[in-house]
């Protein structure tokens, strides 16, 4: 007798926790051969609300990591998501993709992983200066994170985009509220049991799966969001979490890259989701030594 | 003779040392600057600017509408493409560097319009404002030939035309923010003056045209709230830098809201400035009245809430009352006065209306016994003592000459309490303990923070804020990239 294949339960993540959606509802996406991926969490505001509550707790730990602890999580990552190259590849097939293209992929999407988490600790120097102020005063200024930042990722892409998005935003010491790709799910909760596994703190990343349309209204006027990147390529979207950043003045980024290309990566990603911070203190200017002796 | 702690005190008075007015050039009437012309307002409409320290007239400036700035931003159009943007990088640098000079040579007549327009005191307009902005230009004129190294491993292209609005406590200085930073970048320019304060952009405006920079290439458009949005909702304008309150600012950000636009906001906050008790107190106790006492208290990085250790409050608040009977408030152009006028009735009626507020919630007033002018917007220094973290005078701008008082025992505390804002300009932090300094900086969420200093600024620090108090950085590197386009 043929054993009965044990079926995965999709779940979405939240706070390091992999809990159902609170609202007990699902949707069931079909790939272009017209087969259901799963029964898929259709998640609701409240998820989103509880999602960004885990984030925001998380934010202290996570930003004050030393930056090569965070890469060093990074890396971990990319480590884990090696050891289950075959599933992600399996669900990319799944969900549309040649073998070949989802075995470039996965590649890809471990390179990016590697290439941020050598970023953690680079950035900082290259992004901070020290400003010839013209008085007494040595002035430095330096990257912080935004904080808490809601990511929708690109629909056209269940795992790079994701990936492309995620990565700079911890990589600099912001925590992440993702919605994954509506109708491509299956490799963004199955990257939340990657980052489980990956000494990433719980509520770093948080992936929620459902219906963008439902759930940008929450993540774009939620008052505990800092900043919103934005993958997708629907403009009247984009408007509408544009306008609803401005109740607490969130920073709004959107990227139309295509992220399979080797090049879709870079700084800036790292860079447009930090503060910059400039702190100003007086130089003692007394006595009479100097340093031409 | 008046007697303190039984030490006589002789009580004198400074001879008035007023800043001369004569050498200062002042049109009866200004028109729009576009296109490197003076251009009357198509409306025909001029409204007044007066010397808030007297209500005088001091002159009549065109109302702007959609129509004129529909014009400048052709203009800037034209010369960006034309002009602008296909010269090379050292030859426009030369151009800024031309403005800052002529800006030097000007200096006085600079400072001497900015205090009657303004309000503010000849010393910091002299000291401060005016060099600052002078500098700004001489700054980023030297960053246009540099651009590619500023921004590793990307290639920089200049944005095209700007549109700028500026707010009426820093006029000139926040004039030279905005246009130096875009012009080096190789962008053009629109930009609103603030209505109470618009004459010295105007003589910026004749001094670009002496300066012979080529026309359309910055364009000064005067008017009010309309003119400014009419600058944010015109098609052809690619960027928007925006300072003032946080409500425009939201307004601003909304308009842009999917066009494309790119978008720079500096607006409001309410910093906290923090007192250690081992803290120099003296110096601490110049450094609280710098930085809310500084230009009236018109500054939105103004250190409007004070944070002093429970064990040094008494002292701290002491000292703080003894230097406020020693502020001389009075006419912005005596070199003596240390708190001129309020820029504006209306500001004026704001402030009081938070004084009123303040009271009425339980919170304890201290005003000195200052004799005030008798025409003129004016505010005498204000404190307040017993208040809680949730009163609106701790939570909101005020904008004004007023500052509220709390204590706090820990350092945990106090930075709970700092952050506990939705804005995140500036900072201070006063203690000997270096350590305690570094913790305090990584901890507190503001752009700017002063340690054992307030209310410092230079052309090659970035200022801006995180949170509601906007984003996009002006001045030093990290202010380029308000003003270019990375590909």
């Amino acid at each position: 007798m043929e054993r009965l294949e044990v079926l995965k339960t999709y779940k979405i993540y939240i706070g390091g926790q992999f809990p159902r959606t609170e609202s007990g509802r699902y949707y069931m996406p079909v790939n272009k051969a017209g087969k259901a991926l799963g029964n898929i969490c259709l998640s609701s505001r409240k998820d989103v609300r509880n999602a960004v509550s885990a984030a925001r707790k998380a934010f202290g730990g996570w930003s004050e990591r030393t930056a090569f602890n965070r890469g060093q999580i990074l890396y971990r990552i990319a480590e884990m998501l090696e050891g289950r190259r075959s599933q992600f590849i399996e669900e990319l097939i799944l969900q549309g993709s040649t073998k070949k293209a989802a075995e470039e992929e996965v590649n890809l999407a471990i390179d990016r992983i590697v290439y941020y988490a050598g970023w953690c600790d680079k950035y900082q120097a290259i992004v901070s200066s020290v400003n010839p102020v013209a008085s007494s005063h040595f002035n430095f200024s330096v990257a912080e994170p935004m904080g808490v930042v809601g990511v929708v990722a690109p629909e056209n892409s269940s795992l790079i985009g994701l990936v492309s998005l995620v990565l700079p935003a911890i990589c600099g010491g912001n925590t992440v509220v993702v919605l994954a790709a509506e109708h491509l799910p299956l490799c963004a909760v199955t990257f939340a049991e990657v980052v489980n596994s990956s000494d990433v703190p719980g509520g770093v990343i948080n992936i929620l799966t459902g219906s963008n349309k439902e759930m940008n209204p929450t993540l774009s006027t939620h008052m505990d969001v800092n900043a919103l990147v934005y993958g997708g390529n629907d403009s009247a979207a984009l408007k509408e979490l544009q306008e609803n950043a401005v109740l607490n003045v969130k920073r709004v980024f959107a990227y139309s890259n295509n992220w399979a290309k080797a090049d879709a990566q870079g700084l800036h990603f790292v860079s447009d989701l930090q503060e910059i911070k400039t702190t100003w203190h007086p130089i003692e200017n007394i006595g009479g030594a100097t340093s031409s002796y | 003779m008046a007697t303190k702690k039984n030490i006589p005190v002789v009580e004198w008075e400074y001879a008035p040392s007023l800043e001369g007015t004569s050498h200062i050039q002042l049109k009866k009437q200004y028109d729009l600057f576009i296109d490197g012309k003076w251009v009357k307002p198509s409306s025909g409409k001029y409204f007044q600017t007066i010397n808030p320290a007297n209500e005088e007239v001091l002159s009549e400036v065109a109302y702007g509408n959609e129509k004129d700035v529909d014009l400048a931003v052709k203009a800037a159009r034209k010369a960006y493409t034309e002009v602008w943007s296909v010269m090379p990088a050292a030859e426009r640098a030369k151009y800024i560097y031309r403005i800052a000079r002529l800006m030097q040579e000007r200096a006085r007549e600079l400072a001497v319009i900015e205090t009657l327009d303004a309000g503010k005191t000849i010393r910091e307009s002299r000291d401060i404002d005016v060099p600052l902005a002078c500098n700004h230009f001489f700054y980023y004129a030297g960053w246009a030939d540099k651009l590619e190294y500023a921004f590793p491993n990307r290639k920089v292209e200049s944005i095209g035309v700007a549109g700028q609005i500026i707010p009426w406590n820093f006029p000139l200085l926040m004039a030279a923010w905005k246009i130096a930073p875009a012009l080096a970048a190789g962008n053009t320019v629109v930009l609103k003056p603030a209505e109470t304060t618009p004459l010295t952009a105007l003589k910026l405006a004749e001094i670009i045209e002496a300066s012979g920079l080529p026309a359309g290439v910055v364009n000064i458009v005067t008017g009010f709230g309309d003119t400014g949005a009419a600058i944010v909702n015109h098609t052809d304008v690619d960027k928007i830098a925006f300072t003032g309150s946080t409500n425009v600012g939201k307004m601003i950000q909304k308009a842009v809201a999917g066009t494309g636009k790119k978008l720079t906001l500096e607006l409001g906050g309410k910093s906290a400035n923090i007192i250690f008790d081992d803290a120099p107190i003296d110096q601490a106790v110049e450094g609280i009245i710098n930085g809310i006492f500084f230009n009236q208290g018109h500054v939105c990085c103004a250190g409007s809430r004070l944070f002093v250790q429970e064990n040094v409050a008494d002292k701290v608040i002491a000292k703080l009352k003894d230097r406020l009977n020693s502020l001389y408030l009075g006419n912005p152009l005596d070199k003596n006065t240390d708190i001129g006028a309020i820029n504006s009735k209306e500001q004026l009626e704001t402030i009081n209306k938070y004084i009123k507020i303040g009271k009425q919630e339980g919170a304890e007033m201290y005003q000195p016994s200052c004799s005030i002018p008798k025409k003129g917007f004016y505010c005498p220094p204000t404190l307040f003592t017993n208040v809680a973290q949730s009163n609106v005078i701790a939570q909101e701008e005020i904008f004004g000459p007023v500052l509220t008082i709390q204590t706090f025992r820990t350092v945990d505390e106090v930075i709970q309490k700092a952050n506990n804002t939705p804005f995140g300009l500036a900072a201070g932090v006063w203690t000997d303990k270096g350590s305690r300094i570094f913790n305090l900086t990584t901890k507190l969420r503001a752009g700017v923070i002063w340690a054992n200093t307030y209310n410092k600024f230079d052309p090659t620090s970035p200022f801006g804020g995180y949170k509601e108090s906007g984003f996009g950085r002006e001045g030093g590197l990290h202010g380029l990239s308000s003003y270019v386009k990375l590909v």
